[in-house]
């Protein structure tokens, strides 16, 4: 199997805040699957949004520092949990192909970076590097009874150009993971609908009508759960699930877990490991159905 | 609808302007819609992504950049992703943006304030620090009970840190800052 898997660590601010949960389980299932990470030293915010809208310069800049440290620990290749942190820096890297962009964005830093590196999701090294088939061989607890849609946001998979990984309006990565790990996965057909993204604080009325409507479709399709990769995602629709009930008349309660969370408790990881504590809108119920193998359709039915 | 003199308001500059600053070729929009059919936002928009698409291939500096619809764009890329003929749609409307600061314009909403205290959190502690960074926009806002209702509920998940986290190199970050502004009075 593969055990020479080997990557820089990029977190991310929300992995020390509102997303610890993500980041744990991250490094919980890595650690299980016997892949390597090392944090990036002393890695600075990548500027996320509000970066690239202010200048293109200033958010490379932002990034490639992170990317200059990574070299400095003598890898090419990093990875982040996170899709804006994920963006950010491969813009950053692609962009500084072009010498008068690079020259720019190295006037803004202390010296000029190596920005040469290859920056991928820690959901698409499970999938292209690791292998869902190598995953189905790790279960130890299959997530019999479950039923959940995968939620993969807007900026995973786009744009496609850049990111490359995945199809760009009906990626299964998710998906497949979640049937390997033994989930009944239903078809959920806003897999890229944007959920509000950041307007949560200046413009929450936005994102209660975009996160209600994923929730509403979700609860529709007969999902009991839904599956992230995406800290702002999982933070407007678990946090904030609340708030979309209260405004929209709706009396959601569904789970929203990051997908590392499930994919660590099919591989026998504790719930505490994985954060499941970290949760607003509890999974207790749902968990123990689970555990005591309970018909959860039936169930909901 | 409104008619718009293209003769007397061309503003064959700015046309150059945005294609270079985006490396897309604005001319290669035919107006098919499709940027709007899919905008998640646009019921937002004063005006929809498709005609800012149209006004900028006219040359209307003025109007596109006091569009409020360049404050609503989250970046979703969905316009982007689907376009038939491969525009980076979303990178132009990023450009749109960092013109339409340039020349003093924000929007009349409150989605520029936030992501100006987002940035001053990371230039002051190279990395965002959550609370920091919702304090500065309440003291720019006067919305103090912005998300308040949300504390009972996080408070006790120990996610939330009333300090920032510690890093050596964030005035390496802070001097990231201080050039950019530098390199933009030039």
């Amino acid at each position: 199997m593969n055990t020479s898997l080997n990557y820089a660590y990029y977190p991310g601010c929300s992995s020390t805040g509102t997303s610890i949960e993500y980041d744990m389980s991250s490094r919980a299932v890595c650690a299980a699957l016997d892949i390597k990470l090392t944090d990036v030293p002393d890695w600075n915010c990548c500027g996320s949004t509000p970066a690239h809208t202010v200048d293109h310069s200033l958010s490379s800049a932002l990034s490639a520092r992170n990317l200059d440290q990574v070299s400095s620990m003598g890898l090419d290749s990093c990875i982040t949990p996170c899709p804006s942190c994920l963006a950010n820096l491969k813009t950053a890297s692609h962009r500084m192909e072009d010498k008068a962009f690079r020259d720019k964005v190295n006037n803004l830093l202390e010296k000029p970076a190596n920005t040469n590196i290859s920056t991928k999701s820690v959901l698409q090294i499970l999938v292209e590097d690791y292998g869902i088939e190598n995953i189905r061989k790790r279960v130890v607890k299959p997530l019999n009874g479950l039923v959940v849609g995968a939620y993969y946001g807007c900026i995973l998979n786009r744009p496609p150009h850049l990111m490359q990984f995945d199809d760009r309006e009906h990626p299964m990565a998710m998906d497949n993971i979640m049937e390997a790990l033994g989930a009944t996965v239903v078809p959920f057909p806003l897999k890229v609908e944007c959920c509000g993204a950041s307007f949560g604080i200046p413009r929450k009325d936005v994102v209660m009508r975009l996160s209600g409507k994923l929730l509403d479709t979700a609860e529709a399709i007969g999902a009991q759960a839904l599956v992230t990769a995406c800290p702002l995602c999982q933070m407007n629709l678990d946090m904030r699930q609340n708030q979309i009930n209260h405004a929209n008349g709706s009396h959601h309660n569904m789970p929203i877990f990051y997908f590392t969370q499930l994919l660590g408790l099919a591989l026998g990881l504790t719930e505490k490991e994985l954060g499941m504590n970290k949760l607003c809108v509890s999974p207790r119920t749902l968990l123990d159905a689970m555990a005591n193998g309970e018909n959860l359709k039936e169930k909901a039915a | 609808m409104k008619v718009i003199n293209i003769n007397s308001s061309y503003n064959s500059d700015f046309v150059k302007q945005v294609e270079e600053e985006s490396g897309q070729k604005l001319n290669l929009c035919y107006q098919c819609g499709k940027c709007t059919a899919g905008c998640p936002y646009t019921d937002e928009y004063d005006i929809s992504v498709s005609q800012i698409m149209r006004l900028a291939q006219a040359g209307q500096k003025e109007k596109v950049l006091q569009a409020n619809s360049l404050w609503l764009c989250a970046t979703c890329e969905s316009c982007t992703a689907r376009c038939p003929n491969e525009i980076d749609v979303a990178r132009i409307m990023d450009v749109l943006r960092h013109m339409a600061r340039r020349e003093g314009h924000g929007g009349t909403g409150r989605v520029k304030t936030f992501w100006d205290s987002f940035l001053s959190s990371v230039k002051s502690n190279g990395r965002v620090f959550e609370v920091g960074l919702l304090v500065n926009y309440i003291s720019h806002t006067g919305r103090f009970w912005t998300d308040i209702g949300l504390g009972p509920k996080v408070l006790p998940k120990g996610k939330i840190h009333f300090k920032p986290t510690e890093m050596q190199g964030k005035k390496e970050v802070a001097k990231i800052f201080m050039r950019f502004k530098e390199e933009s009075a030039k």
